[in-house]
């Protein structure tokens, strides 16, 4: 005898608005970037590239108080390889330019950067001789976060605001002349 | 006998004569000034017969006024048995700063003497593995000296007039 | 274009090991550090570790800014613990110059000093217990960690870069809304603890993995300076808030955990004690309080402390304090002096050279973290590699520390 269920109707669960598109008997059309875009944002895996106290902060986003894990950045791949945003949240020093570009150069398209912090969006307070002055310098930047450190509701800002870009963006952005260029500009193939 | 620093210059005197000065500072700490190629014979006098058993920091300073005597070389010892803290001296000339290593006896004044090396370009005789630490290994210069400037000299981007350099 | 720096050694070769580099950037070095390593299967043979990653230069920094500018740089290097370096640079300069605070001072800074260290030990211990695969002591313990950032936001406004205090005292006296939090944390957070090692400190599995990983003899600890609850751990009771006390620590009383062999348990349990002592040193502070007049949160210096608003617009010697205190005209006395003080991982030392300008000559800072790495290699000798992984977390590096 099976149990009557009892669904939740007052819920607090937000669901995501559909994309405008025509409804019909069993199919709803709609265009194809927006459905792709609406399943990437929501589903981003970030790649912390955390050095130093912005590092602490992010982790902080991370824990249960800020979570960052309700927007869809649950799993914390460590490998370049299988993540889509790439989060920088610390000084970059120029020891360790070329090796940001290795762990950037390694990520598949489709890719993100947020520079979270003043160190990584421009060099910070460390105007010095061994630091680099904003990792835009080796690599393209989505979304810079300022703050020294930025409060984790300030990561959680940014990281919402990459979320409307990657759901704007059109499918043929990576193969277009712009985006060519654009990598022509840095040196990475 | 009670390990104080009257009997610590009494001792140094002693046995080192006039080659060595005293001074002390606002922290009461005493500070000994000793010549470039007594720190091995000083520092292991103080290990085997005071307890100066724990080598706490070593650092460098750059005087680009005092010529002949322009970077200096800080020890700061403690005696941990008898809680006394002491600090030592000593300056080379810009031209040929050679300083002999402690790493025999104190093992961990390797690395400090490689940041030394790293900003001051002090070289350390004897050291086993003398290169730089922090800094990249390609850097030709050495940057904590009081010519360069705090800036990469490069840097295209920065308007220096409006920040006042 | 790549760099390549890893070269393989000649009898590597023949001796058919393997060259592994723990890069700079790797989940399990917390921080940016590198070690590369020569392994025959499991065991490490020998590793040579490379740092400089995050060298911000910070001593050059220093010889540009005002002191009370150098603030915000002293919170950047330990920033786990921020609060005790920047009170250490405030003692720093006040032995210098020769202010007296007030004893009430003396007992907040401890306060915040000891926040600070335990903050610091949550991280560290929650840290071996992930890399031994523990992951939910971290997650509760870290929201112990946002507890302290309220109070410290309550005092100063930042969380994990404090800035706290300034030269003679704090910036404003502790509202009633942090007096509460401060008596919540002492209320819930000793439980939550007590939760935590039941998790971790009689564990089977944790104990079985941590016992005999990376130990450190005396001799070697002291011969290579190490400091803090790693040389602690390895038997010598050396902590320089009982050698050299400042700030008023001779007032209170507090036992000093030692361990015995100094592995990877012992230091767990040295930094698992300190955070008890931390709280019974918080808890006679707020007895003491109880008696002092509560209006008190700064030395009388007007040369170093900012006035207060209201006189800066209507009295003429407050307004030239106010000016000479912000553009940096405030006469420091030439000298020297060396201050350490008891960070969370061992002495952290401020060796100041004045010349009577606005900004320092020379300040050298003593980084614990920098000193003891060098053991690293040593203590990880023919052990395996993931004993390497959790010797290395619980030495508790902090790469801001490590490179300044």
């Amino acid at each position: 005898m099976p149990r009557p269920v009892q669904y939740n109707t007052n819920s607090k669960v937000k669901l995501v608005d559909l994309p405008e598109g025509y409804a019909g008997e069993g199919f709803y059309a709609t265009s194809f970037d927006k459905v792709v875009g609406l399943a990437r944002k929501n589903s981003l895996w970030p790649l912390p590239f955390a050095t130093s106290c912005c590092g602490i902060e992010f982790m902080a986003t991370m824990g249960s108080n800020y979570d960052l894990a309700r927007f869809g950045s649950e799993r914390m791949g460590f490998t370049p390889r299988q993540c889509d945003m790439l989060l920088v949240a610390g000084t970059i020093s120029k020891k360790l330019g070329p090796i940001l570009r290795q762990v950037y150069i390694q990520m598949a398209e489709p890719r993100w950067v947020v520079a979270i912090g003043a160190c990584a969006s421009t060099g910070g307070i460390f105007d010095s001789y061994s630091v680099l002055q904003g990792i835009d310098q080796v690599i393209p930047v989505d979304v810079y976060v300022p703050g020294c450190p930025p409060r984790p509701e300030g990561i959680l800002d940014g990281i919402l605001k990459l979320q409307e870009l990657v759901g704007n963006e059109s499918l043929r952005r990576r193969s277009s002349e712009q985006y060519k260029a654009l990598m022509e500009s840095y040196g990475i193939q | 006998m009670a390990v104080n620093y009257e009997h610590i210059q009494h001792q140094l005197t002693e046995k080192f004569g006039s080659d060595l000065s005293f001074d002390t500072t606002q922290d009461g700490m005493l500070t000994v000034i000793m010549p470039a190629e007594l720190n091995l014979k000083v520092i292991q006098f103080l290990y085997d017969h005071l307890h100066f058993h724990f080598l706490t920091d070593l650092t460098g300073v750059h005087y680009p006024e005092q010529t002949g005597k322009e970077l200096a070389v800080v020890y700061h010892l403690h005696n941990l048995q008898d809680n006394v803290r002491l600090r030592l001296k000593l300056f080379v000339p810009v031209a040929q700063p050679d300083v002999f290593t402690l790493t025999k006896i104190y093992a961990g004044a390797n690395w400090m003497e490689r940041e030394t090396y790293d900003f001051f370009g002090i070289n350390f005789i004897g050291h086993p593995n003398l290169k730089r630490i922090l800094n990249a290994e390609e850097m030709d210069y050495f940057p904590m000296r009081k010519e360069y400037t705090l800036e990469d000299p490069q840097r295209i981007d920065k308007d220096d007039e409006m920040f006042g350099r | 274009m790549e760099q390549n720096h890893i070269q393989l050694s000649e009898e590597s070769l023949a001796k058919q090991t393997t060259t592994l580099n723990l890069g700079p950037t790797h989940p399990a070095t917390h921080g940016v550090f590198q070690n590369i390593m020569e392994i025959d299967g499991e065991r490490v043979l020998r590793t040579e570790p490379t740092i400089g990653y995050i060298h911000r230069a910070f001593e050059k920094i220093a010889e540009r800014r005002p002191y009370y500018q150098i603030t915000p740089l002293t919170d950047r290097l330990n920033y786990c613990s921020a609060p005790i370096n920047n009170i250490g640079w405030h003692l720093t300069v006040e032995k210098l110059v020769g202010i007296q605070v007030p004893k009430r001072v003396d007992y907040l800074r401890i306060l915040i000093m000891e926040l600070a260290r335990i903050a610091d030990h949550l991280v560290c211990n929650s840290v071996i217990g992930v890399d031994t695969g523990a992951l939910t002591g971290f997650t509760y313990m870290f929201q112990y960690r946002e507890k302290i950032y309220e109070i410290f936001e309550g005092i100063c406004g930042s969380r994990l870069t404090t800035n706290i205090g300034r030269f003679g005292g704090f910036e404003r006296n502790f509202s009633q809304d942090v007096w509460d939090r401060i008596h919540k944390f002492l209320e819930d957070f000793p439980k939550a603890f007590e939760e935590f090692e039941t998790l971790l400190n009689r564990n089977r599995i944790f104990m079985d993995r941590c016992i005999g990983a990376g130990p450190l003899s005396a001799e070697m600890a002291l011969s290579y300076s190490v400091t803090g609850p790693n040389l602690r751990a390895a038997g010598v009771d050396y902590d320089v808030r009982v050698a050299t006390p400042y700030c008023s620590y001779e007032d209170f009383d507090f036992k000093i955990p030692v361990g015995t062999t100094g592995d990877v348990y012992d230091r767990y349990l040295v930094r698992d004690r300190e955070v008890w002592e931390s709280l019974s040193i918080i808890r006679q502070v707020l007895d003491k309080l109880k008696d002092m007049d509560p209006s008190v949160y700064h030395a009388d210096v007007p040369e170093f402390y900012l006035p207060d608003k209201k006189d800066v617009y209507t009295k003429m010697e407050a307004l030239i304090y106010h000016f000479k205190i912000i553009m940096g005209e405030t006469d420091i006395l030439p000298g020297e002096i060396y201050h350490a003080v008891e960070g969370a991982n061992g002495e952290v030392g401020y060796y100041l050279i004045s010349d009577g300008g606005r900004s320092p000559y020379r300040l050298h800072f003593r980084r614990p973290c920098f000193i003891y790495y060098q053991i690293f290699p040593e203590i990880i000798k023919n052990g395996l590699l993931s004993d390497a992984i959790i010797t290395l977390s619980s030495l508790n590096v902090i790469a801001g520390e490590l490179d300044a």
